[in-house]
């Protein structure tokens, strides 16, 4: 990016859209991105940021993201499996060590991984070059080895970013990015060396925003997801994005409703269900 | 350049990165089995009387006083559920033929022994929720007066003449020694961690019950703003799909509803809770069951 620039240089403003379908002439690429998290109880502070809203232990807030590793990721991926969704994770790596059954859950499911930083309670603003490359680096051997997957993708921890970010991925040869939000397509992403892509996350339809930003029902949620999937399916070339954490799409309440979200846009037939990876490789071939 | 050791992990490493209990995923354990249906259904109400002079220490509970002194408004607002709500709660629960456990300030105890005594006599639950919406508990109390507080709501509701096994702190906020004082004041449970869906132990013995935060009254219509109506809705969905799960695993599941006199038992929102009963009722799935009876239940299994 350009560094103090009112326009961080990051693509072409101008919207390339072009109309296109993908694999099995289908109009919309549809990914589900669940995040598979470790939350620390009692992290190091951060200059820029609180890690907890209360004093350590925050125990409501920390035995919430809890519930993914010993209930919930169970629950969200049973139904993923059932209806033919694979998952394109979001991992906060230090997870292969904390909870190894997980990851391996995950990885047995056939699901790609991507990274999450290394916890999402240790956030990149004001990290020096040498830190960031750490992390990537880190990022990268930790889930080779953990997994035996290559990671082909960023999303920052807990969106924390420094004006090298996606230069420094990039360079270390990763294909895409989901921290950019301006586009319902695969973008070219502008970047100092590599050929980066950002890949369509879909931060307004993460349950997190769901719940916790526009305060919906389980049920209001999942009639948002049709809506989404409704429009972008009437877009050909577009990519839909359900962005997930178990604690929350997991819960009893609200994992129902979604399973009819599903079966929905699985049933209904122009969809093309993929991961990230595949995404963007159908978007390079098609260039 | 962030301080180096800020890209140091100590606690890097399997399991959690603290001492407090250890891993377990509920779908490995196991099977448990209720002495009746699949499905526990824990009523848990909050019994809470808030001091119109709020000490915020360590932090102002949720509900607490908002407007300067004296906040005519909440004080009264919040004493109508002990007045009022709770009773419309007990009546609803008579009806239903449900029995649940009611989170008690030593304060309600002593203000409302009418109260207290129905609770008693419609065969609730009591368990232990601080001694007023002042005594709250974080990492900042420090341990004397954490201990204090705790020993104190139990002395002062054995003075109207209940032990409760169970305990709720307010907002379920523990400090890291609030589990070891706990057990040292006699308590056999604890309600505050909402990271499972059945009874576990900590390490140190005590056993957390794990009451959904986000199936609240508090939750659900207070801080989400959705309707009564919305909230029943949710937690029907919620036992329809714990029924199916149990049906398919073969193992009992746990639907904790958190509720507050002042918020659930209002005239216009009653009537969703009454409805919501009565089809819990229906279903033969469905125990009703305080919080002490699925720690039995639980207990006596963990033993075989």
């Amino acid at each position: 990016m350009i560094e103090n620039a009112s326009d961080p240089g990051l693509y072409d403003p101008a919207p390339a859209r072009r109309r296109f379908t993908w694999p099995g002439g289908k109009t919309v690429a549809v990914w589900v991105a669940p995040n598979l998290e470790y939350y620390e109880i009692d992290p190091p502070p951060h200059p820029r940021r609180k890690a907890w809203t209360r004093p350590h232990p925050d125990v409501v807030g920390y035995g919430h993201r809890d519930h993914s590793n010993r209930v919930s990721h169970w629950r969200m991926a049973d139904v993923m499996t059932r209806h033919g969704f694979p998952g394109s994770v979001s991992l906060s790596v230090a997870l292969c060590q904390h909870h190894p059954e997980v990851v391996a859950d995950a990885n047995a499911r056939g699901w790609e991984f991507f990274s999450h930083g290394i916890y999402n309670t240790r956030y990149a603003y004001d990290m020096a070059e040498e830190q960031e490359r750490a992390i990537i680096e880190d990022s990268i051997a930790t889930v080779r080895e953990a997994t035996g997957q290559t990671i082909r993708g960023w999303l920052a921890p807990a969106l924390t970013h420094t004006p090298r970010t996606l230069d420094l991925i990039a360079e270390y040869g990763l294909d895409y990015t989901c921290d950019l939000y301006h586009d319902d397509q695969v973008q070219p992403v502008h970047t100092r060396s590599g050929r980066l892509v950002s890949i369509p996350y879909s931060l307004e339809v993460n349950d997190h925003y769901g719940f916790f930003v526009y305060n919906m029902s389980g049920r209001d949620y999942a009639e948002t997801l049709i809506r989404q999937f409704e429009r972008l399916a009437q877009e050909p070339g577009s990519v839909m994005c359900i962005p997930l954490h178990a604690y929350l799409i997991g819960q009893p309440h609200r994992i129902g409703p979604f399973e009819q979200a599903l079966k929905h846009i699985a049933g209904d037939g122009r969809a093309w269900i993929a991961t990230a990876g595949e995404i963007v490789d159908a978007w390079k071939a098609g260039q | 350049m962030l301080d180096p050791a800020y890209l140091h992990y100590p606690h890097r490493r399997h399991g959690y990165d603290h001492d407090l209990y250890d891993w377990s995923a509920l779908h490995q354990r196991p099977p448990l089995t209720w002495p009746k249906g699949s499905v526990a259904v824990w009523i848990c109400v909050s019994l809470e009387y808030f001091p119109i002079l709020p000490t915020d220490k360590p932090f102002r509970a949720p509900g607490h006083m908002q407007t300067a002194y004296p906040d005519f408004r909440h004080y009264t607002a919040r004493d109508y559920g002990n007045r009022i709500g709770a009773w419309r709660f007990l009546e609803a629960l008579s009806t239903a033929g449900a029995t649940a456990s009611f989170a008690t300030n030593a304060a309600v105890a002593e203000r409302l022994p009418d109260l207290l005594a129905a609770v008693q006599t419609g065969g609730h639950e009591v368990i232990a929720h601080s001694t007023d919406m002042n005594g709250t508990i974080d990492a900042t109390l420090g341990q004397d007066a954490e201990r204090a507080l705790i020993t104190e709501t139990r002395d002062r509701l054995a003075d109207c003449g209940v032990q409760p096994d169970g305990w709720l702190s307010i907002a379920r906020s523990q400090s890291f020694h609030t589990a070891d004082l706990l057990v040292e004041a006699g308590y056999r449970y604890a309600c505050d961690w909402v990271n499972d869906e059945l009874p576990y132990r900590f390490r140190n013995g005590l056993i957390n019950l794990p009451l959904n935060h986000e199936l609240s009254d508090r939750q659900i219509i207070t801080v989400q703003q959705q309707s009564a109506d919305s909230w029943a809705q949710s937690l029907e969905d919620a036992f329809d799909w714990l029924a199916a799960e149990a049906a398919a695993t073969n193992c009992a599941r746990m639907l904790p509803i958190h509720i507050t006199p002042y918020i659930m038992g209002l005239p216009y929102r009653i009537a969703a809770f009454e409805r919501l009963l009565a089809r819990l009722a229906a279903r033969s799935e469905c125990w009703f069951a305080p919080g002490g009876a699925i720690v039995d239940a639980f207990v006596a299994q963990e033993a075989e």
